[in-house]
């Protein structure tokens, strides 16, 4: 008896803004002029603020810091789609999607200098606090969506994580509930090639992070993640699809870090400039700089406002952040349990003698 | 009041809170349509539905992991874990997330999950189906940890651990599942968290135990036929511990014994010891004596009785205490 093929399956790739800045109207999704400024001028703020922290780590004046530069287009043109109330889990490479998630720029920098402070979100926006550990913290948005499900609420999770991430056990647990349970749940890859030092085909043999979607029975798609375009339409059919109930979504961005892994590390050690540079063509600012350009939306005098306005923006924070004196050292103790523990009470009194 | 064993008072913890909160579910492997390997979901599925009493797959990390992230989203997930030695492939999510979220967020978020686990050995069962990691789980700030050792307080207990606004790890003494039946009350009632019981008093030495040893303890007290006056204390809770009624137990007896079934080394008898000495030293007529599991994993079924504290290694305990 022959071999009878069961499935077959196929792997997308989106693309709506080349490299040169041209458009391909026929997947080019709805936006205004105004929305399209916006994005733009959300891709300016971020990578001035990345470029900022930066400087003031080199400077003696910040902790380490994980710089994000190459990989805007990925987070800004996903929190697009978001509404305040969705629930987004970000690693720690997220310090963009958060200040486009409102969370304002002076508590980033407080997180990054030591200060706890600096993680708790504002009140109306359910940004979870960033994941130091690697991947495991897709299974909460698997599960937050989950809770949304069984609730009949609308809202939908979305989490970020890195390729490294998804060789982790903690990435098939995740990916096999949210597929199970069809939770409404994003899995936002930024697959920027690199693990610190090891490149991408060493943590896996599969040729797309994105099918691996497959064998969960959800649907992934591979985006060119230096493309705002791209990554907002996909980010937008995953969310309006999560909405509808009709389960989760593998988007794999495609993308790059411009940049070393964190203010520890030296990417030179593992990568050639040449390969830097070829990627640096396609630089996300840039591309959406090149588009605007093009449709009359963007002309130097405007290029210059947004650039002063983000530096303004940036400066006042780092002037607000200089100011804010250190934690109270009770707050240790404060957020362990709803109460502090007798335990507690005396290790408090103990450590400072009141 | 109604006569039920522990697994009994368990299902009925359950329900009581599933009735209460329409925002508690639970969650497993098996807790549906089987009812749990040991029947502790029995009906729940049939009388709440499949939305509220969920199987899932075969994953401990994902039924933790997913718990929080319902947690975090405002429901209170009860998460079964078969038994208490599978919560290691968890155990990254109960101490890297479940435990930090309060603080992480510096209390925006926070994570109010059950994970219910049978414990303890002495039921001839296979290799990790015997552990009893209360001292691990009790050492991460953020976690609660409690061990009910009778019907009433199972249900009690583990219905305070569900209003409960943080993460508590709920161990069910496995070994006495059906061994002691008590009348308990239908009506809604909790066990606060945190508060040892006295089960009884006494005047000569303070035996404290928790989950299944208490009843080794009681056997013992019993054999020694009124020697001496025991007060014996069951614990209760693991974390955040009950010092004060210990200490001023030991104050009055000058005199304890702590037996747990764990691994001596870094168990919780270590804790309360080096807590008497720092609270009651100057009352103490003995040293603190431990009755405990020794430090070897837990042996199979041929060996498992020389690993568990019996009444006999207690009373030896008891006596060393007593002739110092």
């Amino acid at each position: 008896m022959p071999k009878k093929v069961l499935k077959e399956f196929k792997v997308e790739y989106l693309q709506i803004l080349d490299e040169s800045g041209s458009c391909d109207e026929s997947l080019m999704p709805k936006l205004s002029n105004e929305e399209i400024r916006k994005m733009y001028e959300m891709l300016v703020l971020i990578r001035v603020f990345d470029q900022k922290a930066f400087n003031m780590q080199r400077q003696g004046r910040l902790g380490t810091y994980i710089q994000f530069k190459g990989q805007e287009a990925c987070q800004i043109g996903s929190a697009a789609v978001l509404e305040d109330k969705d629930w987004v889990f970000p690693m720690y490479r997220n310090s963009g999607l958060l200040i486009a998630r409102k969370h304002p720029v002076v508590q980033i920098l407080q997180y990054w200098n030591g200060d706890e402070r600096g993680m708790k979100s504002p009140d109306n926006v359910n940004n979870f606090p960033i994941a130091i550990p690697v991947g495991t913290h897709m299974i909460h948005a698997a599960g937050a969506a989950w809770a949304a499900k069984l609730k009949g609420a609308k809202d939908i999770a979305i989490t970020y994580f890195g390729e490294g991430a998804t060789s982790k056990g903690d990435f098939h647990e995740a990916m096999n509930f949210a597929g199970v349970f069809q939770t409404p749940c994003i899995f936002f890859c930024e697959n920027n090639q690199y693990a610190i030092s090891v490149p991408r085909p060493k943590q896996t043999h599969s040729e797309t992070i994105a099918q691996k979607a497959i064998a969960y029975g959800i649907e992934g798609i591979q985006v060119d993640g230096m493309d705002i375009f791209a990554v907002y339409k996909a980010t937008k059919d995953a969310v309006e699809k999560a909405r509808a109930g009709k389960g989760p979504t593998l988007i794999e961005a495609f993308t790059y870090r411009m940049c070393d892994h964190s203010t520890s590390d030296d990417a030179s050690r593992y990568r050639s400039k040449e390969e830097l540079e070829s990627w640096m063509k396609k630089d996300p600012v840039d591309r959406l700089e090149k588009y605007m350009r093009k449709k009359g939306l963007l002309d130097d005098a405007y290029k210059e406002k947004v650039m002063n306005q983000s530096k303004d923006i940036v400066e006042k924070a780092v002037t607000e952040f200089e100011k804010i004196s250190n934690p109270d050292p009770k707050d240790m103790f404060k957020f362990v349990y709803v109460e502090m523990t007798q335990q507690q009470k005396e290790e408090m009194e103990n450590i400072l003698g009141q | 009041m109604v006569v039920a064993n522990v697994v009994q008072a368990v299902t009925m913890g359950l329900r009581q809170e599933l009735k209460r909160d329409k925002n508690v579910i639970v969650m497993g492997e098996d807790v549906g349509l089987n009812g749990g390997v040991f029947r502790a979901t029995d009906g729940l599925q049939k009388e709440f539905g499949a939305n509220r009493v969920i199987d899932t797959p075969l994953a401990e990390l994902g039924i933790v992991g997913t718990a929080i992230g319902i947690a975090v989203n405002g429901m209170k997930p009860v998460a079964e874990i078969q038994f208490s030695g599978f919560l290691y492939g968890a155990f990254d999510q109960l101490l890297s997330h479940a435990a930090r979220i309060r603080s992480r967020s510096r209390g925006r978020f926070s994570c109010p999950l059950v994970v219910r686990a049978p414990y303890g050995t002495g039921i001839r069962a296979l290799e990790l189906h015997c552990e009893s990691g209360e001292s691990i789980f009790s050492h991460v700030a953020g976690l609660k940890m409690v061990v009910p050792s009778n019907p009433y307080d199972t249900k009690g207990l583990l219905a305070a651990a569900i209003r409960d606004p943080d993460p508590v790890i709920f161990y069910e003494p496995m070994r006495i599942y059906r061994a002691i039946k008590q009348d308990i009350p239908e009506d809604d009632y909790i066990v606060p968290l945190g508060k040892a019981n006295i089960i009884q008093q006494g005047d000569d030495l303070t035996l404290i135990a928790w989950g299944a040893m208490v009843k080794t303890c009681q056997e013992a007290i019993a054999k020694l036929q009124g020697k001496y006056s025991v007060e014996l204390i069951d614990l209760r809770t693991i974390n955040p511990y009950d010092a004060e009624t210990i200490i001023s137990s030991v104050k009055k007896t000058g005199r304890c014994v702590i037996a747990h079934e764990a691994p001596r080394t870094s168990g919780f008898a270590a804790e309360l010891t080096a807590a008497i000495n720092e609270k009651a030293l100057l009352s103490l007529h003995a040293p603190v004596a431990r009755v405990t599991g020794p430090d070897t994993p837990i042996p199979f079924a041929k060996l498992e009785g020389y690993y568990l504290p019996d009444a006999d290694r207690i009373i030896k305990g008891i006596e060393k205490v007593m002739g110092f």
